[in-house]
Order: C-alpha cells, then sequence, then structure tokens
C-alpha cells in the first residue's frame, strides 16, 4: 500500500529557506507571492494492512520531529 | 585521578577526534572511541560525548537519524542513570532528536553557515560543566554549524529560564535562536547541549587562531565536579 507523509514546520517556526525560496520568487518578477514555506513529502510503499497507529508511530519517532513539525498521513494514495 | 570518557562516532562525525584529544590533553586519561553500530558503552563511565560534524549526512534532519542508532539506546540509558553527557554541536542536534534534551535546531535564520568565534555569557554556574565560571562572564568559543537556531515554544523556553537551565547564551545574533540561547541542560544538570566547540578552545597557549583557552574550562570543570563527588 502506498502512503504519504506530509510534513511541514509547525505555524510560527521560522522557515528560513521558504524565506529565501519567497524573495527569489520575488526577483523573478513574480507579484502576489504571500508566503511559502517548505515541506517534506515521504512516500512509504508499506505492506497492506499496515494499521494507522504504526504509520503514526513511524511520523512520531522519526519522520517528523514534532517539536518544530506536523505531519499529516495520506493512506491509498494513487501512485 | 581515574577518569574514564567515552566519545562516541557515528558516520559522518569530524569533531570526535577533536573531542578525545581535548579530553585527554586536560585529563591525561585517553578517551575510550565507540562506534556508533555498538550496542554498548564501557563500564564505569564519568562522561559520555557527542562530537559535532554531520552523522549520516544530516539525512531527514540533523542528528535525526543518530539519535536512532545502537548505540543512542545505551546512551539514553547511562544518561537516566545519571551519566554526564555533553552533546556539542550535532551532538546537541542528536540530544534533542534523542528527546534527552527539550527543542529542537533549525536552519541559521541568516541561512549561511557560521563560521567563527562568537562571546557566550556563562548564565549557569551550578552544573558540572560550568561550576568554575564566572556567573555573568564573557568566554570565547568557536562556532561551526549551519542548523544552530534554537527553537522551542514559549512555555519551553520560560521552563528553561526559569529552572536556570539555559548553560550559555550567545552576546549577539549568530544564528537567530531563540533567545540567544547557545547551550541548554537536562532537568538533572548532567546533560549539556550547545553549539559552540569548546573542544576547539583548549590551548593555553595565546594563540588567538587555535581558538584561545575558555573551553579548557569546561572539562576542567567535568573533572573537578567528580573530584569532588
Amino acid at each position: 500500500m502506498q502512503v504519504r507523509v506530509l510534513v511541514r514546520l509547525k505555524p510560527g517556526v521560522l522557515d528560513p529557506q521558504g524565506r529565501a525560496v519567497h524573495h527569489a520568487l520575488e526577483g523573478l518578477g513574480f507579484a502576489g507571492v504571500e508566503d511559502v514555506r517548505i515541506g517534506r513529502l515521504i512516500e512509504l510503499d508499506l505492506a497492506d494492512g499496515t494499521d494507522d497507529d504504526t504509520i503514526k508511530a513511524m511520523c512520531e519517532k522519526l519522520l517528523a520531529n514534532t517539536v518544530i513539525e506536523s505531519f499529516t498521513i495520506e493512506t491509498g494514495a494513487a501512485g | 585521578m581515574a577518569f574514564r570518557a567515552a566519545v562516541i562516532t557515528f558516520p559522518g562525525s569530524n569533531c570526535d577526534r577533536d573531542m578525545a584529544r581535548a579530553l585527554e590533553a586536560v585529563s591525561g586519561q585517553p578517551a575510550v572511541r565507540v562506534w556508533h553500530g555498538d550496542a554498548d558503552l564501557p563500564d564505569r563511565l564519568d562522561l559520555i560525548a557527542l562530537p559535532g560534524g554531520f552523522s549520516y549526512g544530516d539525512y531527514l534532519r540533523s542528528g535525526a537519524m543518530a539519535a536512532t542508532s545502537p548505540i543512542m539506546r545505551a546512551v539514553i540509558a547511562a544518561a537516566e542513570r545519571g551519566v554526564p553527557v555533553l552533546g556539542v554541536c550535532n551532538g546537541f542536534q542528536v540530544l534533542t532528536e534523542a528527546r534527552l534534551l527539550p527543542g529542537a535546531l533549525l536552519r541559521n535564520a541568516g541561512q549561511r553557515f557560521v563560521c567563527r568565534t562568537v562571546g557566550l555569557t556563562v548564565e549557569n554556574t551550578a552544573s558540572l560543566f560550568t561550576a568554575g565560571y564566572t556567573a555573568g562572564a564573557t568566554i570565547r568559543i568557536p562556532v561551526a554549524h549551519h542548523d544552530g537556531n534554537y527553537y522551542a515554544d514559549a512555555d519551553t523556553l520560560d521552563r528553561l529560564e526559569g529552572e536556570g537551565r539555559v548553560a550559555f547564551r550567545y552576546t549577539e545574533g549568530v544564528n537567530g535562536s531563540a533567545r540567544n540561547i547557545a547551550g541548554v541542560l537536562s532537568a538533572n544538570g548532567r546533560v549539556l547541549g550547545m553549539m559552540p566547540h569548546p573542544e576547539r578552545a583548549i590551548e593555553p597557549a595565546a594563540v588567538p587562531a587555535l581558538g584561545g583557552a575558555d573551553g579548557r574550562k569546561l572539562f576542567e570543570n567535568i573533572l573537578a565536579s567528580l573530584a569532588a563527588a
């Protein structure tokens, strides 16, 4: 089964990368860029039937650092 | 005095030899070198040091992979028994990822790798690492990092400050760290994580290019606390 984990910096946590990309977009002449935040997409190929609690534990133990990041889990995503 | 310190080496550690050398220079005893894949630490350690570097290539997040390595289970167990642990730079990142210390180290606010000698204010003089410093004194220690921007939520920062667990603060903006925090202590004061490199500032001779000698005191403090215990 395909699982996608989206890891994002929590609101309020400074994202220097996002800020630099924001400036770069403006430098390229794109108007109206209000904010840029950069996260991480992790694609997992798991054994069928892996339960949600196990996936959540993977996120909490390693894939995200919950001090600074939040995560969302999308199961059953088409490849 | 017998002094037994272990220096952990992860793949990508690059300050492990400096750390071992600093410990040997100050204590006169060789440091035990431990590999990340080892399951066990040597017996009766007086200190465990996690060195700087780029463990596991900083994959996922700085320190995240190292925090899951076999030896870290032993380090966490030792810390829970009260064995002193010092994490410098990447070692600090590993300690936060292993949840032995609160907070996290984010990318420097200025996006750039910062490599220079900076001023630190000594905030805590009660811990075994800091007892020999003068409260409020400014010491000069080199930094060299890309992810040294200390972050914790406001409640955690208030708690750390209220409990005297901020060991060192930058005297100037270096990397965007919350409240200019450069080093923090665990609740029992026996785990210290800091971004600056005391092991690069141990030369007593007046050789500023070698980082000065303000870091030597930190290692001397550890030895003195053991002698007093």
